[in-house]
């Protein structure tokens, strides 16, 4: 009859089989990931300059922290101005993060729960930035930077991340906000609420899992970003980390057991972030899109 | 009245259709005052920082002869296939691999639960980094990639980047890699989502693995996965920092894509004029991607 009604025998097998493959699967992928991390950690803890000669070995033999130790207390050239640079970076994505997420939330409470617009076009109109791709703008970018007077400033980066992230983020809020029924705020409003009091009070307080995701969004766009730090920051001073490893990258002689430190140092703000927000980053992001 | 709670929770969506014809004439005069309020930042970013440089941008690469030069230059027609292969395949390759380990996540193993975490750390990990160190797994028989092929199999491994078809085959992998985990925990998230007592009613009919894919998650994130890939597309075709890092367009500028090209006119060649056009003839396959997805969005309102 049914499936589930077979001889025991080769369903058992069945079974077993598929749990072979599931954990072959799961071995699988847990190298696919971490691999190139390993490469890097593997790098890094080279005392030679990152020199891993053709032996064969899949660790180095006498591990150091020595690179570690060369970039956070900035005794080789290349890494002389590291916490700064590591500021700057701070600061681009921390402003990224609070403007996207004030801006968004403030054009999408507008666009959706107060329905200044209708109608597909307008609605989803900051979609349309997303018709020509960042790294396509770089150059008339970098010229109106000059007019405006941002030419060399990290706001420039900034304005040029918040553009970016912002359509995204109203998408993923109004997605969001079909959740909260709109009699919440229609309720608030016969109380006398004004919009403000219903978008700080009511809007907010309820919204704050998909802002905790956009937020993130925003702030791994800002970390990920390189193009344009790499083309409008021009002096040391406002020279970023991302910047500096290019820089690493792109001399012939560096060492590059000081590069890939530099790398898993830069990498650890961003994931520790992501994992400590982890939660509302799945229930964020996607919710709203999928209720069904 | 009554009545309204229940239909609101099951059916939030409904909501959003226009109670009301017309569009900004709606809204009594004050509520318009503050509604135009709230969006005005944003306006004021979209029209400073995306419009304008557009429009520049256009402006640049208003010349004809730009376009004859373009199609003239050895370097442009190659890497509009590169960039045709790198996001076609790309694209679907973590659009599918993304749909079918979404469901391997659903299973109910500890293990599995504890390797999702793992798996998200490609996402986490900034793309400067990553991609460094893909560019070093490969960098000849000192990378990891060879030394794993030489200890494994005993084989030596080819120069990756003096071959543009291994090239961009690396370039390819390492965007998926990157990118794979988030469009995963995209598609999870909607597994998620799907109410169990459809899977149970599907059990109950005697239905399999097959049959569950076809009748339950083909419809129910049809219109999703069309969304995300679309979405995908458009971030693939501006995507710098990975040919940039992983293969650095080599052997010979023969894995540019768009992008990248665009950047190697600007800066090694000093032909921004040159560099906006190559970029700027991405257009016409940009605009009616975006106008899709705006529109295949407000389908799913509809729908739902």
């Amino acid at each position: 009859m049914s499936p589930a009604r077979r001889a025991g025998a080769p369903r058992c097998l069945r079974r077993l089989l598929v749990e072979a493959a599931s954990a072959a699967l799961a071995l699988a992928l847990l190298v696919w990931s971490l691999i190139p991390v390993y490469n890097m950690l593997l790098i890094a803890l080279d005392y030679d300059e990152g020199d891993i000669e053709f032996e064969g070995i899949l660790w180095p033999p006498e591990p150091s922290l020595h690179s570690f130790h060369a970039v956070v207390t900035q005794s080789y050239w290349l890494v002389e101005d590291f916490w700064h640079q590591f500021g700057n970076s701070v600061f681009i994505a921390l402003m990224t993060m609070g403007l996207t997420v004030s801006i968004g939330s403030l054009a999408a409470f507008a666009i959706g729960r107060m329905r200044l617009c209708r109608g597909w076009l307008l609605g989803n109109a900051p979609l349309l930035t997303y018709a020509v791709p960042a790294s396509f703008l770089v150059i008339p970018f970098t010229r109106l930077m000059a007019s405006y007077g941002l030419s060399n400033s990290l706001w420039a980066i900034v304005a040029a991340n918040v553009a970016f992230a912002t359509p995204y983020a109203i998408l993923i809020l109004r997605q969001y906000a079909r959740l909260i029924p709109l009699e919440i705020d229609e309720a608030a409003r016969v109380d006398g609420a004004g919009p403000v009091q219903v978008y700080r009070l009511i809007h907010l307080p309820l919204m704050a899992p998909a802002l905790a995701a956009v937020g993130t969004f925003a702030l791994l766009l800002a970390w990920n970003e390189y193009l344009y730090q790499y083309v409008l920051l021009s002096s040391t001073r406002n020279m970023t980390v991302a910047v500096a490893i290019a820089q690493f990258f792109n001399s012939d002689e560096a060492p590059w057991n000081y590069m890939m430190a530099t790398a898993l140092i830069y990498s650890l703000p961003p994931i520790v972030i992501f994992y400590a927000l982890r939660r509302y980053m799945a229930a964020g992001l996607t919710r709203g899109a999928l209720k069904s | 009245m009554s009545g309204a709670p229940e239909v609101v929770a099951v059916r939030p969506a409904s909501l959003d259709r226009p109670r009301r014809p017309g569009r900004l004439g709606a809204l009594p005069g004050p509520e318009l005052a503050w509604a135009i309020a709230f969006v005005a930042p944003y306006a004021v970013v979209f029209v400073a920082f995306v419009v304008y440089p557009v429009a520049q941008g256009l402006w640049m690469a208003r010349d004809p002869s730009l376009y004859r030069a373009l199609l003239a230059d050895a370097l442009y027609p190659p890497t509009v296939l590169n960039t045709a292969l790198f996001v076609g395949v790309g694209v679907n390759a973590k659009m599918f691999l993304a749909l079918l380990l979404s469901g391997f996540f659903m299973r109910r193993r500890w293990w599995i639960k504890a390797l999702l975490p793992v798996f998200m750390l490609p996402w986490a990990l900034p793309s400067i980094p990553a991609f460094v160190s893909f560019h070093w797994m490969l960098i000849g028989e000192e990378g990891l990639v060879d030394r794993l092929l030489w200890m494994l199999f005993g084989l030596p491994g080819p120069l990756w980047f003096n071959d543009r078809w291994l090239a961009l085959t690396w370039n390819i992998v390492a965007d998926v890699w990157k990118w794979l985990p988030f469009w995963t925990l995209t598609f999870f998230a909607a597994r998620m989502a799907i109410p169990r007592d459809i899977y149970e009613a599907a059990d109950v009919d005697g239905a399999g693995a097959a049959d569950r894919f076809v009748h339950i998650i083909v419809p129910l994130l049809g219109n999703l996965y069309l969304v995300c890939t679309l979405l995908d597309t458009l971030w693939t075709i501006g995507d710098f920092t990975t040919v940039s890092l992983v293969s650095e367009g080599a052997p010979a500028y023969s894995t540019n894509v768009l992008a990248t090209l665009g950047f190697h006119y600007a800066f090694d060649a000093a032909q921004p004029a040159l560099a906006v056009a190559a970029v700027m003839s991405a257009l016409p396959v940009l605009i009616p991607i975006t106008l899709l997805v705006m529109r295949a969005l407000q389908i799913r309102q509809v729908q739902l």
